[in-house]
């Protein structure tokens, strides 16, 4: 396991749910955590709006200063290197989608070459452009070219939002694990919603994350 | 049926105009819309059909009326002041009598404002951004899956009017997540050939023209008469709009359209176990505006009329214009990108409902 890990995936696969999951879940293993919003691509639905909930966790959030955050440019955080230089921290990079998304990594090539990283790339297969393995393998060689960098893990974060169902996720899980044959490349888990973590377990049996749902519009988030 | 998929707004824009047959599609970038575009560069190419990138948005509203004028499907796209810059071009699509589908993704306003989401754009959408006297059909959708259908929808309604039509969703509209799925549609509507493109003279003795000046003034006049002929029946054909909750008595309606009639669905929710009932008219059609659902509710609401909204108080004129004095209006809205919440709103419609009991 590397210190470094970096979340990327195509456009709306539901990357920044897993990173903010995945830092939230180093910081309960009581571990030093920071999370970097590398996302150049989404004017909306962030990391960055997140901010405030994470730091009361006690993890580091890097993003775009708040006044700047609506900006309408692109912008990777000025302090994002601190991830770099500072080793004390477990750091989890949210890298926007597609390769448009990935080419905020391709600046920090020279520290990805002097540190072992973790890239992971989130797959929904209910996502239209996704569908199918030989589309994600393409997504992930553009992704790979744009960042300059090697996807390690394949994610499995197949849901349809709030109408997910199980048989979804296990006809997600199989086409990641055709991609995952084709290309060699092995499957670190598959996300589910918490409530439906339980019963993927007991059909899918592997490696399971359970995730609590961040990126909510108005509606939905006060009932839940 | 066809399997559900999960889409941002903006990409179900696309490929709902893709469904509809759209041929081309001219476009500029602008936050919180670009995905369209975006969406758009990859899918249209695959389909064989046209994707552009204008050089600014007011070449891509007159593309928009070159590519009608020649008979085929076309829709642009833009957030606000990327809107306030085709309306010259709506005003001439109109006149020029040319379908065609635009899409507004509000964002705050006046001027450059702010791309966080509004509905600041109702007056410009309803009242005619552009100059002279022109109507167009404006649809406000409230979920992705209304939005395809909508966007579905609008081609048909441009072709059958001859008219602009304008598909508005406020930021959050764009760039949220939801289920959606693109039904195979088969318009019951009775769509006249286009005989008047100009596509060539195939067989015909005159070239057709496309134009909006009128030189003599009785030649202008009868052309706008049989423009307000025309909207008087889309007003009487095409008026959409959805009434929640208003089984029995209500102490107060709540008019509310676009994402944040959804908020207000969880507002009113809220107060039910307070013990207050509140009912909501959303108009889907924003012009044309749903008049009858005010007629059709009136005698149900105790109180009166709320209009609630992303704005400083636009659709609010509708409102009071549609209740016409028979009952008390009153607003409650919030503009720059800022969101109401449920709670917000339940606290200000016990503001008022305790105030008259």
């Amino acid at each position: 396991m590397s210190r470094i890990r970096v979340f990327t995936g195509h456009f709306g696969s539901g990357k920044t749910e897993i990173a903010i999951n995945y830092a939230l879940k180093l910081n309960e293993e009581g571990k030093k955590v920071a999370i970097a919003d590398l996302d150049i691509v989404n004017p909306y639905f962030c990391t960055r709006d997140q901010t405030e909930y994470l730091e009361e966790k006690g993890i580091k959030v890097i993003a775009t200063p708040k006044e700047f955050s609506n900006a309408e440019l692109g912008t990777v955080p000025l302090n994002t290197l601190t991830v770099f230089n500072d080793k004390s921290y477990e750091v989890v990079l949210d890298v926007g989608g597609d390769d448009q998304g990935a080419v905020a990594l391709g600046q920090y090539n020279k520290y990805f070459r002097e540190e072992d990283y973790d890239m992971y790339f989130v797959i929904n297969t209910t996502r239209p452009l996704t569908s199918d393995a030989n589309s994600i393998i393409k997504y992930i060689d553009e992704i790979q070219r744009a960042s300059r960098l090697k996807v390690k893990y394949l994610v499995n974060n197949t849901n349809l939002s709030y109408e997910t169902t199980v048989d979804m996720i296990k006809e997600g899980y199989e086409i990641v694990k055709e991609v995952s044959e084709k290309i060699n490349i092995p499957i670190a888990f598959t996300a589910v919603r918490e409530d439906l973590a339980l019963q993927v377990k007991e059909e899918i049996g592997e490696n399971i994350f359970p995730i609590k749902i961040f990126m909510l519009p108005p509606w939905r988030r006060e009932l839940e | 049926m066809a399997k559900k998929v999960l889409m941002k707004g903006n990409e179900a824009i696309g490929e709902a105009a893709i469904h509809a047959g759209c041929q081309c599609f001219f476009g500029y970038p602008i936050t919180p819309q670009t995905e369209v575009a975006a969406y758009m560069s990859r899918r249209m190419p695959q389909v064989g059909r046209v994707f552009l990138q204008a050089e600014s948005e007011v070449a891509a509203i007159n593309m928009v009326y070159g590519a009608s004028g020649a008979g085929v499907r076309v829709m642009t796209s833009s957030s606000s002041p990327g809107i306030s810059l085709k309306s010259e071009g709506i005003s001439y699509i109109a006149g020029a009598e040319l379908p065609c589908v635009i899409i507004n993704i509000v964002r705050g306003g006046p001027g450059l404002g702010g791309i966080q989401p509004a509905q600041s754009d109702y007056f410009q959408a309803t009242k005619g951004g552009g100059h002279g006297d022109y109507r167009m059909v404006v649809y406000a959708p409230s979920s992705v899956q209304e939005l395809v259908d909508l966007v579905q929808e609008a081609f048909d309604v441009a072709d059958q009017y001859r008219n602009p039509v304008m598909v508005m969703g406020d930021g959050m509209l764009g760039q949220m997540m939801e289920p959606v799925e693109f039904k195979e549609r088969q318009t019951t509507r009775n769509l006249p050939e286009k005989t008047w493109a100009a596509n060539g003279l195939r067989g015909r003795q005159n070239h057709n023209v496309i134009n909006s000046l009128f030189l003599k003034p009785e030649e202008l006049e009868a052309h706008n008469r049989k423009l307000q002929a025309k909207y008087a029946e889309i007003e009487k054909n095409e008026v959409k709009y959805e009434l929640y909750n208003f089984d029995g008595e209500v102490d107060l309606a709540i008019v509310s359209y676009g994402t944040l009639a959804r908020i207000c669905k969880n507002a009113i929710k809220m107060l039910e176990k307070e013990g207050i009932k509140v009912g909501l008219i959303r108009p889907i059609t924003l012009w044309p505006y749903p008049k009858k659902a005010f007629d059709e509710v009136m005698d149900k609401v105790k109180v009166g009329f709320i209009s609630i909204e992303m704005s400083e108080g636009q659709m609010v004129e509708d409102v009071k214009l549609s209740v016409n004095g028979r009952k008390p209006v009153f607003f409650y809205g919030r503009s720059g990108g800022m969101v109401p919440t449920p709670a917000e709103i339940a606290k200000k419609i016990k503001e008022i409902v305790g105030g008259a009991k």
